[in-house]
C-alpha cells in the first residue's frame, strides 16, 4: 500500500476513451439503419412456415400485416384456443379485415397505394379455411398484392 | 494576447456522451426489431364483379390446364395423378416447358421476345391451384413454393444459356424477356366449399 502513496510516484496513465463515444454512435446508427420499429404486439403464437424460394418485402412503409395463430398462452383463457386473426394490436373477424385494409390504404400517400402489400403471417398449423377468407376479403378490398410470410428451410 | 502563459480554453468534459449514446442505443435495441420480411410474393386476380358470378368460367382448353389439388390431408393430386411433394417440381417444369411438343401438353405460341427472336412459348398454360379448407398452411406454401421454384429453375437455365448468368443477376430489361418466355401463370381457383371443419 505504501508503494502507491509514495510522493512522486508513478500513476498508471488513464486509459483515453475520448473516441468511446464515435464507437458507440456509429454502432448505433448501424442499428437505426438495420432494425425496424416494432408496431404492434403480437397477441398470435406463430411459427412461420418454411420455404426457400423467398423474396425479400422491399419498403416497410408499404406493407400491412396480418398475423393469424392461436392465441398466446396466457390469453387462451380469455379467449380460447381456436385459431384468430390479429389486425393492429387486437383481435379481429374476417369481415373486418376489408375496412382496416381501407384504413391502411388511406393512410397512404396516393402515389403508394397501388404498391401497397400485404403480409400474410401465420402459424404453419393454420387450416387454409381462414387463409382463403382472409384472401377473398383482400380481393374484395382490392388489396392484390400480397406476401405469404415464410422462413428460410434449411437444408 | 501574446502575453506569457497564453490561457486555453478549458476542455469541454465529453465523459458522459458514452453514456448518453449507450443509453440511446439501448432505448434502439429494445424498441425496434431485426427481422427482414421474406415471403413468397404473389398477386391475387381482382374480385369478381357479383352480378356476373354464375358465368365466370373462362374457356380455357383442356390441354392448357394444370390442376393442383391439395386435400384436407395434404395430400397432392397434380393432373389426375396422386404425388409427392417432391415429384411436383418436375411435373410443372414439364408442364411449362413442354420440351418434346406433346399434344396434352400447353401449345406453344410463337412470340417475339427481346434478346431472344421468335419464341415457341407455352404462352397460354395455366397451373389452377386448389386447396381444400382444411388442408394445413404449411402444405399449401410448400406446394406454392414448388411451382416457384419450377418456375425459378426454368428461369435460370434459359438466362444461363442466353446470357451465362442466373436470372437474379440479369438487369431489369433481359428479366423482362426471360419472363416473357417463361410467364408465371398461377391461379388460385375461386374457393369452392367441400364441407368439413374449418
Amino acid at each position: 500500500m505504501g508503494k502507491f502513496s509514495k510522493a512522486g510516484g508513478r500513476e498508471m496513465p488513464e486509459l483515453n476513451t475520448s473516441s468511446l463515444p464515435d464507437l458507440v454512435f456509429a454502432f448505433l446508427f448501424f442499428i437505426m439503419m438495420v432494425t425496424t420499429m416494432r408496431e404492434v404486439t403480437l397477441k398470435v403464437q406463430f411459427r412461420a412456415p418454411q420455404a426457400t424460394e423467398l423474396q425479400k418485402l422491399e419498403k416497410k412503409s408499404l406493407v400491412t400485416f396480418i398475423y393469424v395463430g392461436q392465441p398466446l398462452q396466457e390469453l387462451q383463457a380469455k379467449m380460447g384456443s381456436e385459431t384468430r386473426i390479429q389486425l393492429n394490436d387486437q383481435f379481429a373477424e374476417t369481415s373486418e379485415i376489408q375496412d382496416y385494409i381501407a384504413q391502411e390504404k388511406s393512410s397512404m400517400k396516393e402515389e403508394d397505394q397501388p404498391f401497397m402489400t400485404v403480409s400474410i403471417k401465420a402459424d404453419r398449423e393454420t387450416r387454409m379455411g381462414i387463409i382463403t377468407d382472409i384472401k377473398q376479403a383482400l380481393r374484395e378490398a382490392y388489396a392484390l398484392k400480397i406476401s405469404y410470410s415464410a422462413a428460410l428451410r434449411m437444408e | 494576447m501574446a502575453k506569457k502563459g497564453k490561457r486555453k480554453t478549458p476542455p469541454i468534459n465529453a465523459t458522459s456522451t458514452a453514456d448518453i449514446a449507450f443509453m440511446l442505443l439501448i432505448f434502439f435495441l429494445i424498441t425496434t426489431s431485426m427481422d427482414t420480411d421474406k415471403g413468397l410474393a404473389r398477386r391475387l386476380p381482382p374480385p369478381v364483379p357479383k352480378d356476373q358470378k354464375d358465368n365466370a368460367d373462362v374457356d380455357i382448353k383442356k390441354r392448357n390446364l394444370l390442376v393442383v389439388l391439395v386435400n384436407s390431408s395434404n395430400q397432392i393430386l397434380c393432373g389426375d395423378q396422386l404425388i409427392d411433394i417432391k415429384q411436383l417440381k418436375d411435373k410443372v417444369k414439364e408442364f411449362v416447358e413442354n420440351p418434346y411438343n406433346d399434344a396434352h401438353m400447353p401449345e406453344k405460341v410463337e412470340v417475339d421476345v427481346p434478346y431472344f427472336g421468335k419464341m415457341m412459348v407455352t404462352k397460354n398454360h395455366i397451373i389452377s391451384l386448389q386447396n381444400d379448407r382444411g388442408t394445413s398452411y404449411q402444405a399449401y406454401i410448400d406446394v406454392q413454393n414448388e411451382l416457384a421454384r419450377a418456375y425459378n429453375e426454368l428461369r435460370d437455365d434459359v438466362s444461363r444459356k442466353k446470357f451465362g448468368k442466373a436470372f437474379m443477376d440479369l438487369d431489369e430489361e433481359q428479366q423482362k424477356a426471360v419472363q416473357q418466355i417463361y410467364p408465371q401463370k398461377i391461379s388460385e381457383a375461386e374457393p369452392k366449399n367441400y364441407g368439413e371443419k374449418k
